[in-house]
């Protein structure tokens, strides 16, 4: 960059010096004055006039010779700010990139996405809902996606809940006591974190009532009050059977009117690959968060970890 | 379409004088925006795809998928990077977002404005400049710092920036902005449209590279250092 621009200037002083000889005289400063004002480069020196008197072969010429050497100087120093910004933003990037991975992510990228996280849940609305449809709408034969946890040769009937930080203790729960809850059908978008969304026809029992119902211990030991969230555990923790997958939920979502724990898809019973018996549905979330074959409920006072925030992603995937 | 009539080197009776013309402003939000945009690209490119299903086509005809072949995308490495794609992008946003909405402010204030917004003979021009470059026709279209075509182009790219805020949002939060992913015609249309916008960027970028090629180095010099090269006759010089 600077071999060029000094390339220029020598080219500009020896075309200034060609045509001395021809070119009539004009007034040097005008424009070159014009140009210091508006660049706020008031250290940038006219040709002093001195220098002038003392070589009068260039006086006649001070104008175009003038405009190359402030050319250059301007040259000079826009293009190493542009280069020096692009090598700053490269060092940046490569110092991101080299940051030590704070699950799966370079730890600013992380940070980045915990502000978000903390922005959004400030800006939480409980009232937003996300958009329902006619039965019609829903899929015939809702898509399959993510089999981590599940096992086709379970037993159904086998099947109990584990409820975890309950104020009653550790519970265990058949699926009649879940079903014994007011029944909603719900049918909504489930929006997969890849893309891909699909209308489904959900029916199940609102998360918030079964908490109401099986309600958390609070910091004290007692029985939390839903309705004040400063004595909730903050998050919910569910699991797979054998922990083959995971998530965490802020209590937020968890206590959403549409978040649901379904047991019928288009109103049948969950075939196991869509997550028999008891899955969640967290339409104010990535699908990712819906976990299937719900093995455990756990309230808890510390952030859950989660199985796909683990491999990189947010942990909130919130919407 | 971003020559500046009359700018060829002239010998003798000509004087050369340099003329702002990209405010200092314009030229760090324009230079900042270019790896911005590059990188949220990228990253969308990444998310896009764990799930790449659009196309150009009609019924079962399919001109073009909007995907590559299975082994460029090996080559790119670029499959299962969806996590690090999100990651980018949630962060680059904001930095996107303030670029953007810091040069729209600069130009309402500056009065910039006036030389980038069309008006009602823009699209006139912009025929015309469109008819130049193709060497159609010679009649060479009015110039002023910034033609018909330019006025046009700068301020569409603005308007789709706007845009892809706006769609990103809505498939970003679309419960809490269900408003607006529904003004949108619903999520999936919204990530159909964020998509095409991004496709939008490329296009323009392609032609806006290949104009500035053409268009010469004073006038590349000039997004860089502020000023043009002018060639005037020395005779009409002001004093």
């Amino acid at each position: 960059m600077s071999e060029s621009d000094g390339g220029r200037e020598s080219e500009g002083a020896k075309e200034g010096e060609a045509r001395a000889e021809s070119a009539p005289p004009a007034s040097p400063t005008q424009p070159a004055a014009d140009l210091v004002a508006n660049e706020a480069a008031a250290d940038e020196p006219k040709v002093p006039s001195t220098v002038v008197a003392a070589m009068p072969s260039l006086a006649a010429t001070a104008t175009d010779a003038d405009v190359e050497r402030q050319l250059t100087r301007l040259s000079r120093r826009g293009f190493l700010t542009l280069a020096a910004g692009g090598a700053s933003a490269v060092l940046g990037w490569r110092w991101l990139i080299s940051r030590p991975g704070d699950s799966g992510q370079p730890w600013p990228l992380r940070r980045a996405l915990q502000t978000n996280e903390a922005l959004w849940e400030a800006l939480w609305d409980p009232t937003r809902l996300a958009p329902t449809y006619p039965r019609s709408a829903a899929a015939k034969n809702p898509r399959v996606n993510g089999r981590l946890g599940l096992d086709a040769k379970a037993d159904p009937a086998a099947w109990k809940l584990a409820v975890e930080g309950a104020a009653a203790g550790p519970l265990t729960l058949a699926l009649a006591d879940v079903q014994a809850l007011p029944a909603h059908d719900l049918v909504t978008e489930l929006r997969c974190v890849e893309g891909w969304t699909i209308v489904v026809h959900w029916t199940g029992v609102r998360l918030a009532d079964f908490i109401a119902a099986y309600p958390p211990a609070g910091r004290d030991g007692a029985a939390a009050d839903l309705r004040r969230s400063d004595s909730m555990p903050p998050f919910l923790a569910l699991e797979t059977p054998g922990r083959g997958y995971y998530v965490g939920l802020d209590m937020q979502s968890a206590l959403h009117p549409q978040t649901l724990l379904a047991y019928a898809i288009n109103g049948k019973p969950l075939s196991w690959d869509h997550g028999a018996p008891l899955r969640l549905v967290a339409p104010m979330k990535y699908g990712v968060k819906s976990l299937k074959r719900i093995g455990t409920l756990r309230y808890s006072f510390v952030r859950p970890t989660d199985f796909w925030y683990e491999h990189g992603y947010d942990w909130y995937l919130g919407h | 379409m971003e020559s500046i009539p009359g700018s060829d080197d002239s010998e003798g009776g000509s004087m050369k004088r340099l003329v702002p013309k990209h405010p200092l402003a314009v030229r760090w939000f324009h230079w900042v925006n270019f790896p911005l945009l590059a990188l949220m690209v990228w990253s969308g490119f990444l998310i896009y795809w764990a799930n790449p299903v659009y196309r150009i086509g009609w019924g079962e005809h399919t001109l073009l998928a909007m995907k590559l072949s299975p082994k460029l995308y090996q080559l790119l490495h670029v499959n299962s990077r969806l996590a690090q794609g999100m990651a980018w992008h949630f962060f680059l946003m904001w930095l996107f977002a303030i670029n953007g909405v810091l040069y729209v402010a600069y130009t309402a204030v500056s009065g910039e404005w006036r030389h980038l917004l069309p008006d009602r003979r823009s699209l006139r021009e912009a025929w015309q400049v469109m008819l130049h470059d193709l060497h159609l026709s010679k009649v060479a279209p009015p110039q002023g710092k910034f033609n018909g075509a330019q006025k046009i182009a700068y301020t569409m790219v603005v308007v789709m920036g706007l845009g892809s805020l706006l769609t990103g949002l809505a498939i970003y939060k679309p419960v809490q902005v269900n408003w607006l992913t529904a003004l949108f015609g619903g999520y999936a249309t919204a990530r159909f449209l964020h998509f095409w916008l991004t496709v939008g960027y490329v296009l323009f970028f392609l032609v806006h590279v290949g104009q500035v090629v053409k268009a010469g180095w004073n006038n590349f010099r000039a997004m860089v250092i502020g000023v043009e090269v002018v060639d005037e006759p020395a005779t009409e010089e002001p004093s």
